[in-house]
């Protein structure tokens, strides 16, 4: 025993190893029953049951997906560029998971709790955009390439704004640690002293610029499956596509956590009264995560496609000047009323 | 563990484990299934024809523009980040040197507006 943990690495090693593990498989379920939650939402609205037959009612759908995904001929096109082709899908998956790291499930519970979390986030999502040009011009292929060229616009545009509200929200927090964030919106106001609320205008532009952001309706112009083949994943077939896939559910499910984060208090509960804080920080967090997924899924089933020029126009004139000035009217007013002025 | 490291290497075995997950389910296919490939399925998709011509065609110049207006503004919101986490310690002198400079790039945004570079029709 001595010898093995003789220097005091070993075991530090072995925890951070055994906590990522645990995050990221507790986390891969958890995205399998968001996919089916989304699928069983969809179909309500729609008045269908949705899946239904792979375990009781349905629950291992996800799973059977799993297995049909890796049993399927995987198909690389003889004019792709086979290396490039093959590491679009590891780099959409890879780095979607990767955010995971720094996001707090609960009070300090973060397998990296460093203090620039946000700009990691943020760095990430950037990144994403890289996994989409390089399947597009892989491909090459016409439908990938031009549909390449349009989710890198749209999720570039919207980085910006998302942006501007991370700013807003820092000013407010003085963090950039996300954990700090949190801390900050605990007060004896409870739910109505979270960034939601003095942050309202905000709250909303990120809710839908995490939409635009991982390609979700009513912004999933690359692939619309009625009106275009579908997106820059055109060529891809078998476990490569299911990484773009898992990688857009994962993307979905860190936006999730991110809008609970900064405007939904985290772990925090609702009101700071007894019933309330003797449940766990963790079902809190999961529990936020879970309905702003929900309105995630709605909106998907109420709301119509946007068109491509409406969707620009919606993310550089009207997002972009309504974040960059509310940056301005939060700083003018921590400014002139002090640090104390929100609750 | 000095601080940094022990800040930092979380994630960096974080990001290995997520990456190795990632590459056993790009992978596995390759390993398990069941493979015949034909030059029709091999070849690029169409709309019922052959390809006859390099995908790797030109494109938009809007595309360039709006990546031009997306590097302008995202390296504002750079310069933004540490300014706001300090906002309690920069003071007056601080607040109104960021205003300034946002009211400058907003003069150039304006511009841009009114150029069309916006437009997308």
């Amino acid at each position: 025993m001595d010898s093995l943990a003789g220097n005091g690495w070993v075991w530090p090693l072995l925890i951070i190893i055994g906590k990522s593990l645990l995050i990221l498989v507790a986390g891969l379920i958890f995205v399998a029953y968001v996919l089916y939650a989304d699928r069983k939402v969809w179909a309500a609205v729609q008045l269908r049951r949705g899946p239904n037959v792979v375990g009781p009612w349905g629950l291992l759908q996800s799973f059977a997906d799993l297995m049909k995904f890796v049993f399927k001929e995987p198909v690389i096109p003889a004019g792709a560029n086979k290396g490039v082709f093959l590491l679009a899908p590891l780099i959409s998956g890879g780095l979607a998971l990767s955010s995971w790291a720094v996001i707090p499930l609960n009070d300090g519970w973060a397998v990296a709790n460093i203090n620039v979390g946000v700009l990691f986030i943020f760095a990430i999502s950037s990144l994403m955009v890289y996994g989409a040009i390089m399947a597009g011009w892989a491909s090459n292929s016409k439908y990938p390439l031009l549909a390449a060229l349009r989710s890198a616009a749209q999720m570039v545009s919207y980085e910006v704004s998302i942006g501007f509200v991370f700013i807003t929200v820092l000013l407010c927090a003085g963090s950039l640690n996300l954990n700090d964030i949190v801390s900050a919106q605990d007060s004896a106001w409870g739910l109505f002293g979270w960034y939601w609320l003095p942050l309202l205008p905000m709250f909303v532009v990120f809710f839908v610029s995490a939409l635009a952001e991982t390609n979700r309706p009513p912004f999933d112009l690359l692939e619309a499956e009625s009106e275009l083949v579908a997106g820059y994943m055109v060529e891809y077939s078998s476990a490569p596509y299911m990484l773009f896939m898992l990688g857009e559910y994962v993307a979905i499910i860190t936006m999730c956590a991110m809008t609970t984060v900064l405007f939904l208090g985290g772990w925090l509960p609702p009101f700071p009264v007894p019933p309330f804080t003797w449940i766990s920080g963790l079902i809190w967090f999961v529990l936020k995560i879970c309905l702003v997924f929900f309105m995630f899924a709605m909106v998907k089933a109420f709301v119509p496609r946007y068109r491509y020029d409406q969707l620009m126009r919606l993310g550089w004139k009207v997002f972009l000047p309504v974040s960059l000035a509310s940056v301005v009217v939060v700083a003018g007013v921590l400014e002139i009323f002090g640090a104390g002025a929100h609750p | 563990m000095p601080s940094l490291l022990s800040d930092y290497l979380p994630l960096v075995i974080f990001m290995a484990i997520a990456f190795a997950i990632g590459l056993a389910l790009l992978i596995a296919p390759f390993i398990v299934a069941y493979k015949s490939p034909d030059p029709e399925k091999l070849s690029a998709y169409e709309c019922g024809f052959n390809a006859f011509d390099d995908a790797r065609m030109r494109f938009d110049v809007r595309y360039y523009l709006v990546s031009l207006l997306f590097i302008i503004f995202d390296l504002e919101v750079a310069f933004l980040f540490p300014w706001a986490v300090a906002f309690k310690e920069v003071g007056p002198l601080g607040f109104w040197s960021v205003i300034v400079f946002l009211g400058v790039l907003t003069v150039g945004f304006i511009y841009e507006w009114k150029k069309g570079a916006l437009e997308w029709d």
